[in-house]
């Protein structure tokens, strides 16, 4: 019995067939690259199962045809052709589909660098500036505090707080610095980011939080007694060893405000376009293939963006 | 000897599960119809897949007691009760659904028409279904999804809607309303009489319109034909130069500011308008009441181009049969026989058969919600809230004047994909 059996034998005993029994009978060996394939095993099952099949499917899907109420497994470009509609013909004006991933890449890149800028400095305060674990811990659920309650009551509860007549606006009113109360506090661009960073700062926060409490202190010390400022110990120092949280944090954040259309749609009034909201637009309709192609496209461009990403960090080597 | 005990427990356990498991795949693959029918005595259970419209607690709970039959409501919203009927037929019993969806579902053939001849009171059905007209006599509007253009199929199993009536109907009317627009009149302060002050400049930011393309781009239309920029021959069947030019209108509107928000959900709607978000929006009849319940001033506004209407009725799913569709046609019957007509009638829709439910209404409630004459006493909702106050009239009035006053249904057009395209054109301006 080698030494990863061995380790594995006490961790869960009963998982090597005979084991705790008879212990006459000699233990069948286990290669360590079985029990490799074994630990990962469970998770790939459900990868495949729910993501690898479905996503193939997606694709599959978004090559057929269809009409009011069924697909038509034919190929057919229609629903790519439909999406990429007008983007040669109106130039130099961008074409609906153009104007839809502006935006959305807009709205993910505001969102992005303010949990960025959030969540680093948040995490740099539970990391260097709390001492105690409790604490630290204590914290650190309190940027829970935006799940507890569900997502629409979410929503509903910014109209009393930036509606027209809303606690923001009536307060700034009676103070007297307006005179009317401001309207893109609610159903804008600005509300769709205060609400998204309000929700995923959370994501941001514990990647680079669990970076920096890995960083030796000695180097920060080291740094210190080689003269270095607060501010150059944070850029030469700090942040290139954050930057795997950063990056993962960042991975989080892109890929969910990249597919969302619930909170755009809620916060915006429904009048921002998201790459979401165009795939639900025609799921609605009945329009499965249109809307697989739009999936398939955004997949696309969410994994580009990913992909650059991990070029600027290699994660696999930094973790 | 543990070991042979823990043995045993484990073949018990896997039999047990391997039965139920089997007997769940029986049920769930419909093997067991036609199955000698062994548990008579048990419950009688119907899935009841719809929006909430209809699906009243109070409702299932009568039904139990007077006829047996327990509901278990699967509640969606109207794309996805659609989508549902596609995708999963065999997941529902009663199907509850809007006429205008028919147009997508009966072609798919997931659904059973009912036979005319089972509904006891089929002949007493308001000739708005039947005729398109009111029992007054006065003509209704038949542009779009009309119901009397989808009541009725060529044969039992035929996808195809005739056009004179059999007995095999699509849909066995429910519930009906005539929809038009609501308003603050607290802040508005002066009189609206037409469509066209949707996209007015003096409401700029606060007005709204339904997040439903195919609803939505109706009351689109009411906007632009009232403001007299465009007649169509039917706005529920626009050709693509005419959803162009309705959108165009709605984008510049859009970029104008018009919109505070679009609305898809009735709380959505209920908290714009209750908040002053909104001042005018295409709202529900009950939204209205739930606004005015809060103690907010709102009016349900009559408009001098007419109302948009839509209607929902009963069908059951194509994998029902044998003594369950009989249970569907018990409970299609007992809904029709008054109690659950009343109940949505207080409510502010419309029932059905119009005899039965005034059976089941006091008749100072009648006379308020149905002849639009001033309440006599306080208007109470089916759970026993105050809604009106003594000397309160509907607004828009009487049965006859609302649902004479329909120039339109809900619809899906022919272009459909074009104008849900356009849609996304509209969002992303």
């Amino acid at each position: 019995m080698d030494m990863s059996e061995e380790v594995l034998q006490q961790a869960s005993p009963g998982l090597i067939p005979g084991s705790g029994t008879a212990r006459a009978v000699k233990p069948t060996r286990l290669s360590p690259s079985l029990i490799s394939w074994l630990q990962a095993g469970p998770m790939m099952l459900v990868f495949l199962a729910f993501f690898l099949i479905p996503l193939v499917f997606v694709v599959i899907v978004s090559f057929w045809d269809y009409n009011e109420y069924q697909l038509l497994p034919a190929f057919s470009g229609r629903g790519y052709t439909d999406t990429f509609e007008g983007c040669i013909a109106q130039l130099p004006e961008l074409c609906t589909i153009g104007k839809t991933y502006l935006k959305t890449l807009k709205l993910c890149f505001l969102v992005w660098a303010s949990t960025l800028f959030i969540g680093f400095w948040v995490a740099y305060f539970l990391a260097f500036h709390v001492r105690s674990k409790t604490w630290q811990m204590g914290l650190s659920l309190l940027c829970t505090i935006p799940f507890w309650t569900s997502n629409v009551i979410r929503m509903i509860a910014w109209i009393p707080l930036l509606g027209r007549n809303g606690l923001v606006n009536s307060g700034l009113v009676k103070t007297g610095l307006i005179n009317h109360p401001i309207e893109w506090l609610l159903f804008s661009e600005f509300s769709v980011v205060l609400a998204l960073v309000h929700l995923f700062t959370f994501f941001m926060v514990v990647p680079i939080f669990n970076s920096m409490v890995r960083i030796d202190k000695s180097l920060i010390e080291a740094a210190y007694d080689a003269g270095a400022t607060g501010f150059q110990t944070l850029v030469n120092v700090i942040i290139p060893l954050a930057k795997p949280g950063i990056v993962i944090g960042s991975i989080f954040v892109i890929t969910i405000v990249m597919g969302d259309f619930i909170t755009i749609g809620v916060m915006g009034g429904q009048q921002i376009a998201a790459a979401g909201k165009i795939i639900e637009t025609r799921v609605n309709a009945l329009q499965f293939p249109a809307a697989a192609a739009n999936a398939v496209i955004l997949l696309v461009i969410t994994f580009l963006i990913i992909s650059m990403m991990s070029r600027i960090v290699d994660i696999k080597k930094e973790l | 000897m543990t070991e042979t005990t823990r043995k045993t427990g484990v073949s018990r356990r896997t039999l047990l599960k391997g039965t139920a498991g089997l007997a769940g795949l029986a049920a769930g693959s419909g093997a067991i119809t036609g199955f000698p029918y062994v548990k008579s005595a048990e419950t009688k259970v119907l899935r009841y897949l719809g929006t909430a419209v209809n699906e009243g607690d109070d409702i299932s709970k009568q039904c139990l007691k007077d006829i047996g039959i327990k509901i278990e409501y699967i509640t969606a919203t109207t794309d996805d009760v659609t989508k549902r009927v596609m995708t999963q037929p065999n997941s529902f019993d009663v199907l509850d659904t809007e006429y205008f969806s028919l147009k997508k579902i009966v072609p798919s053939g997931n659904i059973l028409a009912l036979d005319a001849r089972k509904i006891k009171e089929f002949d007493n059905i308001t000739p708005v279904f039947t005729k398109g007209e009111t029992p007054g006599g006065k003509k209704i509007g038949g542009q779009g999804t009309a119901p009397w253009k989808v009541l009725y199929l060529e044969g039992k199993d035929s996808k195809k809607f005739a056009t004179s009536a059999t007995e095999f109907v699509t849909l066995i009317p429910t519930v009906y309303n005539a929809d038009t627009l609501g308003i603050r009149p607290d802040l508005i302060k002066r009189p609206i009489s037409s469509w066209s002050e949707l996209l007015n400049p003096d409401f700029k930011g606060k007005a709204s319109i339904l997040n439903i393309p195919s609803i939505g781009i109706m009351d689109a239309a009411m906007v632009v034909e009232a403001s007299g920029k465009y007649k169509y021959a039917d706005k529920g069947n626009m050709t693509k130069e005419e959803i162009d030019l309705t959108m165009k209108v709605m984008t510049e509107a859009k970029k104008a500011g018009q919109f505070r928000a679009f609305w898809k959900d009735f709380n959505e709607s209920v908290n714009l308008m209750a908040s002053g978000e909104t001042v005018i929006q295409s709202m529900w009849s009950p939204a209205v009441t739930k606004v005015r319940s809060m103690g907010i001033a709102c009016t349900f506004q009559p408009l001098k181009e007419g109302y948009r209407s839509w209607a929902s009725g009963f069908c059951v799913s194509k994998g029902v049969s044998g003594a369950k569709l009989e249970w569907a046609y018990e409970f299609v019957n007992w809904f029709l026989s008054g109690y659950a007509g009343a109940y949505l009638n207080r409510q502010g829709y419309y029932s059905a058969v119009l005899s039965t439910a005034k059976a089941h209404m006091e008749p100072y409630e009648w006379a308020y919600w149905m002849e639009g004459k001033p309440a006599e006493k306080d208007i109470k909702a089916p759970d026993g809230s105050l809604l009106e106050k003594a000397g309160a009239v509907r607004d828009g009035g009487s049965y006859e004047d609302r649902m004479g006053g329909v120039a339109c249904w809900n619809a899906v057009m022919d272009e459909n994909d074009y104008m849900v395209r356009k849609w996304n054109e509209f969002i992303a301006a």
